[in-house]
């Protein structure tokens, strides 16, 4: 009787050291994911609060006086004439008159307020519009990109502004006015890359990314399923194939760059095919996610209950009616999920794309699968090595737009993995 | 046996592409190398694509002997057809180049860059002499006429005019042709001032007097400059090893360290005046010109008053662009292409 007692005083007593210490517990899981959030926080506030103003534009807008004789162009179809006309001096005298108080004798200082492309945007307007010619046109051009960090970072520490005194009055004056004004930033979804921030897309990367991905995909997912099929369900259970199955993990663990130097060896060194093309980006990160595809295919398939296999068999099916008719379509949500995944691995790759040269300054959007591109995260790293400071902004914006694509992505394999995932 | 048709007419398609590559011709021009002429040639190359009616160049930024290792790889389209330099041709790479079958190549000197030595304008700024800073720099450095490991803590360790701060300078990787040249013109310079020098054999030469300290003083930052120019404004006891147009981008924010009085200024490293001034190449296959489209026209764009002129635009991007005279050299060169000689090198 009286051990009794003493014993359930014992854990009476300790029972107080027990809650403390499951609370102490909780807690420290608890710091550790506030740890994980607060990191991904700061990584979104400093991404976003950077990279706003990537998608901000500012542009001017002014009466052009498209004088024949100023252009020294009388035939806007000539391309000859067009070839040796002057672009640029429209626009200076429109600024000209657009700034109260400048003279004939401030044109290079109004000169530097215009982009550097915004007389090309005439050319091709009075390329594609020679009615124009001797008519007075209200036309909105970029700013210059020493405006545009003006505009949006003056007085931010980061940032150089480089006008001088009179030219940030005038600056002023023109915002004022609604002369010059931001407004979204279609350029940067409309074109490719560019040296001037001001002009620079997303386009090429963006498209240079689904070309390179839509190679991955028809090469890993079809290969990958195929070989997860036959090592769970065909392959005879031997020394070879545990030999096999621990490579396939091993891979899945290689460095990525490895790929890369593997690339560079045998698509552009033995097989001779170009640098910096889509194809052998696709290929080279195809060979990374098979892994990825290999082992979740495998683990899809093992989920499937024996007794499906054994009902079909049991009817007649031969073995490869079983897996085709039965496994795999089960198996077909795991897998899908499994590849999207490592699709989403492989979007965010530069380090194997570097040595196959699709790290590379790349103007025109790719329009095949043998033109010249580049990718999401390599355009990043390209602009973040820049030095433009308003490159900065522009990396940040192209961060978040990889990022929307990888968030879409990894949400696309959630939904699929609820929607179509069957419990036994 | 849908699915089976499905699969396998896909895997088809997917090995089909992949053997049609090497029958395809190029007419994109390919650039490879420097990373410090990268932005300057991405602008002509920008430029050009707009202006004419070929495509953009793709330029990548291998690094100089990155590109002519590729440049010198062999005629064909798969290889590059022009490739950038931060330095000179060397005479291995120009027997690789002819060991490969890329026997004619023209080389063309486009303008200058200057390395500076550079800090946050809040911090001390540095007057050095080239020997002082491979005093503070250089991996070994002779104390009572012996070559010891480098003892030199602080700046005023090396001198007693310059700030009693630890020494801290960041500076590119050894893969950099920014460093290469650094390393030969700076230190080398400074190394050769001192009187042990004298003694040194050609071997101990470049390895004393070309390295870099390597125990913790000088950081090596990638090949990102703008990182270390952020690293500077955040930190005033750092210094910053890099290319005069990063300096010239964050003008208002940085402040270059003069090197034997010299302030680094255009006008200084285009006349040659600034002691850590180096000439920019490139060199141009001319087995590719008439084959790959657009060659010679790119040239002549680089070449063109509108690009190197006194007023052209790459001077807006930082370039130090030659002398009038040299450029109408350079335009002569565009169009006749000579070919580039061993003997030319040496």
């Amino acid at each position: 009787m009286t051990d009794q007692r003493s014993q359930a005083e014992i854990v009476r007593q300790s029972l107080k050291r027990r809650y403390r210490k499951e609370r102490r517990f909780r807690a420290y899981g608890i710091m550790a994911i506030a740890i994980a959030l607060g990191a991904l926080i700061i990584l979104f506030t400093d991404i976003i609060g950077k990279g706003y103003t990537g998608f901000v534009k500012t542009t001017i807008t002014m009466d052009v006086q498209l004088d024949g004789g100023m252009m020294y162009l009388d035939d806007p179809t000539d391309e000859r004439q067009i070839k040796m006309a002057d672009f640029v001096e429209p626009l200076v005298q429109a600024l000209i008159k657009e700034i109260p108080g400048a003279t004939e004798e401030d044109r290079k200082q109004v000169r530097e307020l215009i982009n550097p492309y915004a007389s090309v945007t005439l050319r091709d307007a009075l390329k594609n519009n020679p009615e124009w010619l001797n008519t007075t046109r209200t036309l909105t051009f970029l700013t210059h990109t020493d405006v545009d960090v003006y505009v949006k970072h003056a007085g931010d520490g980061a940032y150089s502004i480089k006008l001088n005194e009179q030219q940030r009055a005038w600056v002023d004056d023109l915002l004022e006015r609604n002369v010059v004004d931001t407004s979204f930033n279609n350029v940067f979804f409309s074109g490719g890359d560019s040296r001037d921030p001001s002009k620079a897309g997303i386009v090429g990367a963006i498209v240079g990314s689904l070309l390179t991905m839509f190679v991955t995909l028809i090469l890993s997912f079809p290969i990958g399923v195929a070989a997860a099929i036959y090592l769970e369900e065909f392959a005879p259970q031997n020394r070879f194939t545990d030999f096999i199955e621990v490579n396939i993990n091993n891979l899945a663990a290689v460095p990525s760059i490895i790929f890369g130097l593997l690339g560079l060896a045998v698509f552009i060194n033995l097989f001779g095919m170009p640098r910096s093309v889509p194809v052998v980006g696709g290929l080279v990160l195809s060979l990374m996610t098979l892994p990825t595809i290999i082992i979740s295919g495998r683990a899809a398939i093992k989920s499937v209950p024996p007794s499906i296999r054994e009902a079909a068999e049991g009817i007649g099916a031969s073995k490869m009616q079983v897996v085709l008719h039965h496994v795999l379509p089960l198996a077909m949500p795991g897998m899908l999920t499994g590849s999207i995944i490592g699709m989403a691995q492989a979007l965010g790759e530069t380090a194997p794309l570097l040595l196959i040269g699709m790290v590379a300054f790349i103007v025109d959007v790719p329009d095949g699968f043998f033109d010249s591109a580049t990718v999401l995260p390599v355009q990043v790293f390209l602009w973040a090595g820049s030095p433009e400071l308003a490159f900065i902004e522009r990396a940040s914006a192209a961060i978040m737009v990889l990022l929307t694509f990888l968030i879409s992505m990894n949400a696309l394999a959630i939904w699929m993995r609820k929607r179509l995932e069957r419990r036994w | 046996m849908k699915l089976n048709k499905a699969l396998a007419t896909v895997a088809l398609a997917g090995s089909v592409a992949a053997l049609s590559a090497p029958a395809m011709a190029r007419d994109t021009i390919s650039i490879v190398g420097s990373s410090t002429v990268y932005p300057f040639a991405t602008v002509v190359a920008e430029r050009f694509g707009t202006k004419t009616d070929f495509s953009t160049p793709k330029l990548e930024s291998t690094g100089s002997g990155g590109g002519l290792k590729l440049f010198c790889q062999g005629i064909g389209t798969q290889h590059p057809d022009i490739t950038n330099a931060s330095r000179r041709m060397k005479t291995s790479e120009f027997e690789l180049c002819q060991s490969n079958g890329v026997k004619d190549i023209t080389e063309f000197r486009i303008g200058s860059d200057g390395i500076v030595i550079a800090s946050s304008k809040d911090a001390e700024n540095l007057d050095l002499t080239l020997e002082q800073l491979f005093l503070a720099l250089g991996s070994k450095v002779p104390v009572n006429g012996k070559w010891v490991a480098n003892p030199n803590k602080n700046w005023s360790d090396v001198d007693a005019s310059l700030p009693n701060k630890p020494i801290r300078v960041m500076g590119p990787p050894p893969t950099s042709g920014t460093r290469d040249s650094f390393n030969e013109l700076a230190l080398a310079a400074g190394c050769d001032e001192l009187p042990e020098a004298a003694n040194l054999g050609k071997d101990e030469h470049a390895s004393i007097c070309e390295s870099v300290r390597e125990d913790g003083a000088f950081i090596e930052a990638g090949e990102n400059d703008n990182l270390i120019v952020q690293k500077l404004i955040g930190d005033t006891g750092m210094y910053g090893v890099f290319g005069y147009s990063f300096l010239e981008e964050n003008a208002d924010r940085l402040q270059a360290a003069t090197l034997n009085g010299k302030v680094p200024t255009a006008e200084a490293i285009a006349a040659d005046d600034y002691p850590v001034a180096r000439s920019l190449f490139f060199y141009v296959k001319k087995a590719h010109v008439g084959v790959v489209p657009g060659i010679a026209e790119y040239v002549g764009e680089f070449t063109s008053n509108a690009a190197m002129g006194q007023n052209g635009y790459l001077k807006d991007v930082g370039l130090i662009v030659p002398p009038r005279a040299d450029l109408m050299e350079l335009m002569d060169k565009a169009e006749s292409m000579p070919n580039l000689t061993l003997g030319e090198l040496k």
